[in-house]
């Protein structure tokens, strides 16, 4: 039976990072109770659909999960218990904002069951903080690192790169503080303006640029060396992790496993006892989830089969994100050989014995190589 | 014939055009003389009322001569029928002109009081000399306050050489002077010459066009004998044999009638499913008692200008070629063959009389069947003589064989009038110069200047017209014919995407200008052909020489930074749009590019 895991999203921060555009919303008043049932009552439909599959990880992404109060992660992670079994490895991750309030709190979700901890530091010093309209200065986050690194075994962060005025050389130093501030993980994203944010706006008033793309994969290229000589090498895009430290529910994405998806707009995949591959996606708004999941039990209100094209398009998507490559088995008929050829002649990739894999250089151009990879969904 | 029909005696009825040059007012003349002759009533008038179509109301243009019949009461209390025609004034509609001014024995030579004789004023003129017409000269527009009409006799004596101590003053638009103009078309111009009523049917096809109530109609100029419903006739070039199911004339409403005789003009339909079947000039007789010899017709029209229509959308390809068979249902000098374009896919090669006519037929297009057109750049027809004595015509620039098997290359020339004020002068004879023009003849009438220079058609078909009418503010006139083929120096230059030509962009052009034209449209590509995955080389090469060159450098990273959540849905949004986007795409050695950067290429023209 296949394994599960399990994302949950809680959709609140305290304020809104005007680079943002994830399902987040500022709101004081929570009402908590509202929500735990919520969470529960979507869990136990799930159980009723795919009994028995064994639980390996569970995600609590956002927003800002670390507002959630440690008693509702409790409830939520000692249901799913209650509901599946669940792997004695299982990694349960919390995602976190490293404000002093949060950080105090740190012990409190071990206690709750949280085993790994992923902490949004995004720059370590205040200037770039203030730009990015952080809530914390660098002294908090260095102080939340440190708390995370006592209280958890396994703990990563997050950094935003390739800022507006940010030099290579100012780059390499922070990335060198951040590799031996870490412990055994790193998530670097360089930084993306997305459309219905503040700073789309901001960056089409040319307010601030961006390196072009030469720059940015002078950046990447750069961020790839000095974490590898680090022992941090890159296992996707923008992941980092020391053997053995990846994300394990993360790594459930690349490799296209099955993933309960429970939240306001949270998206899962999930294979039916009869091999039926769904794709699911939680109502959006807040509200309506609630709602909606008060009548009816859970947050769906899409349930897409997914196609054979959809399943070979959407694995090689996600398993060409990671630098150990994909089995071409399962994707032959959807992969265009000539393009291979083409592609690793540019030295984008390498191919050898149905094992095909991207080099940093295909890295940087991924967007570019799927649209020319992946055969249509009419020649397929 | 046993019992002939009543219709008019010929000397009752008077054919004439109303000719002049564009927008001098012959529509809205033709307007008054409807209304003074009670064609149309008071409430049923519009201005311009002949001007029926969508393009030519919006354009306030002709673009389809019209016939209209009117009764006219006259002074000496007879009733007159008159047989109106009113043809287009541009340029690229003088074959709709010379098939009127074939048709009748008189026309109406107008001239605006406010601008005198122009350049059409003059090639109408003589062709209806040429046609023997008679001619009546009206001085319209006399209401404006700007208007001389000594000024414009005097230029209609001395430019023309026309007398015109008789010609009629009026205004179109108030009305004044129409009864003496009513008067002067039943006393100066002719009955039609001969007319025997009882000889066999012998009538001239006018034109024909299709109807959506009445099917193909054919308006007729019958000679002799009668045309009549249920009368079985023969189409005398064309072979076919029909019978006539309706007869009829414009007012401009449709009435019918029982025939039409000699000397009358009018209209018949006859169960015609296609005008392919209807040859313009030719001769329409009876089945069973024929004529001996047909009139001598129309020379065909012959396309000067020629483009290709791709539908933006591949899938319209059935959609267009479907919709240029309708417009050709009433447009037969639209010229249309299929062809396949490795930039744009499949298409047609059309052939248009101008580029007006081009632009029209553009417009007609996307408007009434809603079609999303690219246009290629026009071109026009050239001759290639071979090494091996074969002469090939050239109707597109991609077809253009081995240059080595090439002896020389003639292009066609024409030969332009053009009316311009002498302050304007000097920027004219600079532009007919760099048009590579050779001049023929410079004379004066008053203050304007009379300039005759043959020039290659191929430079004018661009943007000639539109550089003359701004070098000279609008007040310059221009009116060219064909003038025979002449060698020259010619070359086809050609746009390559990383070494592959791209058709839709080949051009041929004069080795003199090749370079610069190459090297413009490189750095155009350039700015248009969106940055990708590998690098672009541009190229503009002469037979095999690259003169010019242009890179778009790949772009070096493209990839999205997080993946949050497994949203693998928005991914495959992305790739989906990709891919969708290269739907719209060409391939050149591996490389995509967008339709829209061809488009916006061509749509650049020259400057
Ligand atoms: N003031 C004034 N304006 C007139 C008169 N006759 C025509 N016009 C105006 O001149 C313009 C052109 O008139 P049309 O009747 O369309 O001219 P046309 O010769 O039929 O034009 P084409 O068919 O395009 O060659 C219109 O704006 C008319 O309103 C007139 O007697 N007096
Ligand atoms: C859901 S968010 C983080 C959760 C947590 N609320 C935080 O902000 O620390 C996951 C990560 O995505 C990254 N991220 C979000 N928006 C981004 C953007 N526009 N460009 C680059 N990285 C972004 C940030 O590094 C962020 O930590
Ligand atoms: S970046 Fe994190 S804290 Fe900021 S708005 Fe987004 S989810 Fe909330
Ligand atoms: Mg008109």
């Amino acid at each position: 039976m296949l394994p599960l895991s399990i994302y949950f999203h809680w959709p609140f921060c305290a304020s809104k990072c005007p680079y943002c555009d994830f399902n987040v919303h500022v709101n004081d008043a929570v009402d908590i109770a509202r929500w735990r049932a919520a969470y529960l009552s979507a869990l136990r439909h799930y159980a009723r659909g795919y009994v028995g599959r064994k639980v390996t990880s569970i995600f609590f992404g956002g927003g800002t999960p670390s507002l959630m109060p440690p008693d509702l992660a409790a409830d939520i992670i000692a249901e799913v218990r209650t509901l599946w079994p669940v792997d004695d490895d299982v990694e349960i991750t919390l995602e976190a904002n490293p404000t002093s309030s949060e950080r105090q709190k740190f012990a409190a979700f071990k206690q709750a069951g949280i085993n790994r901890l992923s902490l949004g530091v995004q720059a370590l010093n205040d200037a770039d903080l203030s730009f990015l309209g952080r809530a914390h200065d660098a002294g908090q986050a260095l102080a939340a690192i440190e708390t995370a690194k006592s209280v958890f075994d396994r703990f990563s962060f997050d950094l935003i790169y390739a800022r507006p005025d940010q030099s290579l050389k100012a780059w390499e130093e922070e990335l060198k503080r951040a590799a031996e501030l870490a412990a055994g993980h790193l998530s670097l994203y360089q930084l993306t303006v997305e459309r219905n944010t503040p700073f789309y706006l901001k960056h089409a008033r040319g307010e601030f640029y961006l390196p072009e793309d030469g720059m940015a994969a002078d950046f990447y290229m750069l961020t790839q060396d000095i974490l590898g000589a680090a022992g941090l090498p890159a296992y996707e895009v923008s992941n980092h992790a020391a053997p053995g430290h990846e994300s394990r529910h993360n790594l459930v994405y690349w490799h296209y496993g099955d993933y309960l998806g429970i939240g306001p707009g949270a998206h899962g995949r999930i294979t039916s006892h009869n091999k039926v591959r769904y794709a699911t996606r939680d109502h959006y708004a807040p509200e309506k989830w609630l709602q909606w999941v008060e009548e009816r039990g859970a947050g769906a209100h899409e349930m897409e089969v997914l196609s054979d094209w959809d399943q070979g398009a959407e694995g090689l998507m996600m398993g060409l994100r990671l630098y150990q490559g994909i089995n071409i088995a399962p994707f032959r008929q959807f992969i265009d050989l000539k393009a291979i050829d083409r592609l690793a002649s540019e030295g984008w990739l390498c191919y050898d014995e149905g094992h095909l894999k991207l080099t940093p250089d295909g890295m940087l151009r991924l967007n570019m190589i799927l649209p020319y990879l992946i055969k249509d969904e009419t020649d397929a | 014939m046993k019992n002939k029909p009543e219709t008019k005696p010929l000397e009752h009825i008077r054919n004439f055009s109303i000719i002049a040059h564009i927008d001098h007012g012959k529509s809205t003349l033709a307007d008054r003389l409807i209304q003074s002759c009670g064609g149309l009533e008071e409430r049923e008038m519009s201005e311009q009322v002949l001007d029926n179509t969508d393009i030519e109301r919006e354009r306030g243009i002709t673009i389809k001569a019209q016939t209209v019949r009117l009764a006219y009461k006259a002074k000496d209390g007879i009733e007159y029928q008159l047989n109106l025609m009113d043809t287009p004034g541009h340029v690229d509609f003088t074959y709709e002109v010379s098939r009127s001014l074939a048709s009748c024995e008189g026309s109406l030579l107008v001239v605006d009081a406010t601008q005198g004789v122009e350049a059409q004023t003059l090639a109408n003129v003589y062709q209806a000399l040429d046609n023997n017409h008679e001619i009546v000269t009206v001085v319209n527009k006399i209401d404006l306050p700007s208007s001389d009409i000594e000024n414009a006799k005097q230029q209609v004596e001395d430019v023309i050489g026309l007398d015109a101590s008789e010609a009629v003053p009026c205004s179109g638009k108030t009305g004044i002077g129409i009864d003496n103009l009513l008067e002067a078309i039943v006393t100066k111009l002719p009955p039609p010459h001969k007319g025997d009523s009882d000889a066999p049917t012998k009538a001239l096809l006018v034109d024909s066009w299709y109807d959506s109530y009445l099917g193909v109609v054919i308006l007729v100029r019958v000679i002799d004998g009668y045309l009549k419903k249920g009368q079985k006739i023969k189409f005398m070039r064309a072979g076919a044999t029909r019978e006539i199911d309706r007869v009829g004339m414009f007012t401009p409403k449709k009435v019918m009638l029982d025939a039409l005789g000699p000397g009358e003009m009018g209209f018949i339909t006859a169960s015609i499913k296609e005008i392919s079947e209807t040859r313009v000039g030719d001769t329409i007789t009876d089945d069973k008692y024929p004529c001996d010899t047909p009139l001598d017709g129309f020379k065909p029209s012959v396309p000067m200008v020629f483009c290709s229509f791709y539908p933006v959308d591949q899938s319209d390809f059935e959609k267009l070629r479907d919709s240029l068979g309708k417009v050709q249902l009433n447009d037969a000098s639209l010229h249309f063959e299929m062809e396949s374009s490795q930039a744009l896919g499949l298409g047609f090669r059309c052939g248009f009389l101008g580029l007006l006519h081009m632009e029209i037929i553009q417009e007609r297009l996307e408007r009434e069947f809603d079609l999303d057109l690219i246009p290629t750049a026009p071109s026009v027809v050239y001759k290639i003589n071979m090494t091996n004595g074969e002469q090939i015509e050239l109707y597109n620039p991609v077809d253009m064989p081995d240059v080595v098997k090439i002896k020389s290359i003639e292009e066609p020339w024409i030969k332009a009038t053009i009316m311009v004020p002498d302050e304007y002068l000097g920027g004219l004879l600079q532009l007919c110069q760099d048009r590579r023009g050779v001049q023929e003849n410079l004379t004066y009438a008053g203050d304007r200047a009379m300039l005759v220079y043959r020039l290659p058609l191929n430079e004018v078909v661009f943007d000639f017209y539109d550089r003359l009418k701004s070098i000279s503010k609008g007040y310059a006139s221009f009116d060219y014919e064909l003038d025979g083929y002449g060698e020259n120096d010619l070359v086809k230059l050609d746009i390559r995407v990383n070494d592959e030509p791209v058709d839709a962009l080949a051009m041929i052009v004069h080795r003199s200008v090749a370079e610069g034209r190459g090297r413009q449209l490189c750095e155009r590509l350039k700015e248009l052909i969106p940055r990708q995955m590998f690098k672009i080389a541009i190229q503009a090469a002469i037979g095999g020489k690259i003169i010019a060159r242009e890179n778009v450098s790949a772009m070096r990273k493209d990839v999205t930074a997080k993946c949050y959540g497994g949203d693998v849905s928005r991914k495959k949004k992305l790739l989906e749009k990709q891919k969708k986007g290269k739907a719209k795409m060409r391939q050149y050695g591996n490389v995509d590019i967008p339709q829209s950067a061809f488009i916006a290429a061509l749509k650049m023209g020259d400057n």
